[in-house]
């Protein structure tokens, strides 16, 4: 084997040979189209569009998702059992009353499926929390996000593209914040 | 194939704890192989750990300074269990220094240690696929073939599988020539001339490439490695003698390498 690999002029012709193969293949697959494609499409996934939804608030006003088109909406899927969820709140809370100035929304979408509204508004009002929170009896918003743990956390930006998924928590307000100020900047 | 693994709350957990694995096993057979090729296994696994602890750190501290100001205010944040807080080419860069430091202090041998470490990386690679199948990432482009898979909205390439069924043979292959290498640096230029065609020629079935000036990014640096390790093991079995005088060659067919 050495031999063969040792001799010069084979050796550069097929690599000659490689690079054409490969530079042509570079050139044929390329498909820049495919870059921008995702955006449009909905799936709960970092580059894809945020899926939409229209849900009730606590408050009984309803509140759909791609009214928000123009700011940077960070959806936190919750309920009132999950211990990370409930300590990462107060983080959401900071962060929304820094940065709502600036075009920034926190949805916090409760699991109502697999919570109660009363539970989930006794623990609104306790925490003091200002942001919007609806409520998702039937799962809709669950199914959307393909949601497999909670919280989880969709950062979504001007545009109404996913950019970040944070699945798991507590997230700090310090990682919540490095991802979200880059997204305020950007123009809508 | 299912893009999201749903096993209770274990599926949030299931593409970290494969890549977890996979350095576990990688660190074993790269601890095997490092016999094969005249180094101590004990000091190879220890400069994967210090790699690995080095690169974590690293991604970590990478990351904070990109975002100094959110963090001067609350710095306990710094130590948080978050895997998206992570900068992936410092934490990269971290581990290779940490690495480089390590093997110049116990002089290994720089050939036979990247040898040692090529089955490694094939095992590992394997793994690496292996989570992105339970992730949904490195997702395919849309297709109508009649073997795509629905995912992320679309039907797709199963671009996973393919990189998976490839990491897989690429593994079987330089386990195969570990026991027939020729000359020292071969398995390793062997493996990355491996990789970076399958990368090449994959990448143009995946849906999420980054493009640079109209071409997939990531095919540009697989092309470069690949006739980086083909230049390479030319040059390193030229300064073997192959090629040479015919008792040379016979020679360097004897010999482990």
């Amino acid at each position: 084997m050495t031999t063969w690999i040792a001799r010069r002029p084979h050796w550069l012709l097929m690599m000659a040979g490689v690079f054409f193969l490969g530079a042509g293949w570079i050139v044929g697959s390329a498909r820049p189209e495919q870059a921008a494609a995702a955006g449009r499409i909905a799936s709960p996934h970092s580059g894809f569009a945020a899926p939409d939804f229209d849900l009730e608030r606590l408050n009984g006003e309803r509140l759909r998702l791609s009214d928000l088109r123009g700011q940077v909406v960070v959806v936190n899927l919750w309920a009132t059992w999950c211990p990370p969820c409930r300590a990462e709140m107060p983080a959401l809370q900071q962060l929304y009353e820094a940065h709502q100035d600036e075009g920034l929304v926190v949805v916090a979408v409760n699991a109502t499926d697999q919570d109660s509204a009363s539970a989930a508004g006794a623990f609104v009002a306790e925490r003091g929390l200002t942001f919007p929170v609806v409520l998702d009896p039937q799962g809709e918003a669950s199914r959307a996000y393909a949601l497999q743990a909670m919280p989880s956390t969709f950062v979504v930006d001007r545009q109404g593209v996913i950019r970040e998924v944070l699945i798991g928590g507590p997230v700090s307000l310090a990682t919540l914040r490095s991802l979200v100020a880059p997204l305020l900047e950007e123009a809508g | 194939m299912l893009p999201v693994l749903q096993v209770g709350p274990l599926a949030v957990q299931l593409p970290g704890l494969l890549l977890l694995l996979g350095f576990w096993l990688a660190s074993l057979l790269v601890g095997r192989s490092a016999g094969r090729h005249g180094l101590d296994g004990e000091v190879l696994d220890r400069l994967l750990l210090l790699a690995m602890v080095a690169g974590v750190i690293g991604a970590r501290l990478g990351f904070v300074l990109h975002n100094a100001s959110a963090y001067a205010e609350d710095p306990r944040a710094i130590l948080s269990f978050n895997l998206t807080a992570f900068a992936p080419v410092e934490g990269a860069a971290a581990a290779v220094l940490a690495a480089l430091i390590y093997a110049q202090r116990k002089s290994l041998p720089l050939w036979p240690t990247l040898d040692a470490l090529a089955p490694g990386a094939a095992l590992f690679a394997v793994f690496v696929h292996l989570s992105q199948l339970a992730s949904g990432d490195g997702f395919g482009a849309p297709t109508n073939l009649p073997w795509a898979i629905e995912q992320w909205g679309e039907r797709r390439h199963p671009a996973q599988l393919y990189a998976l069924a490839a990491s897989l043979v690429i593994l079987l292959i330089v386990l195969w020539l570990e026991k027939r290498q020729e000359f020292p640096g071969q398995l390793a230029f062997s493996w990355l001339a491996l990789a970076s065609a399958t990368r090449l020629l994959l990448e143009g079935f995946r849906g999420d490439s980054q493009y640079l000036a109209g071409v997939r990014q990531a095919q540009l640096v697989a092309l470069m490695l690949l006739m980086l390790s083909l230049a390479g093991l030319h040059l390193l079995a030229r300064g073997r003698g192959g090629g040479m005088q015919p008792e040379r060659r016979r020679a360097g067919q004897r010999g482990p390498g």
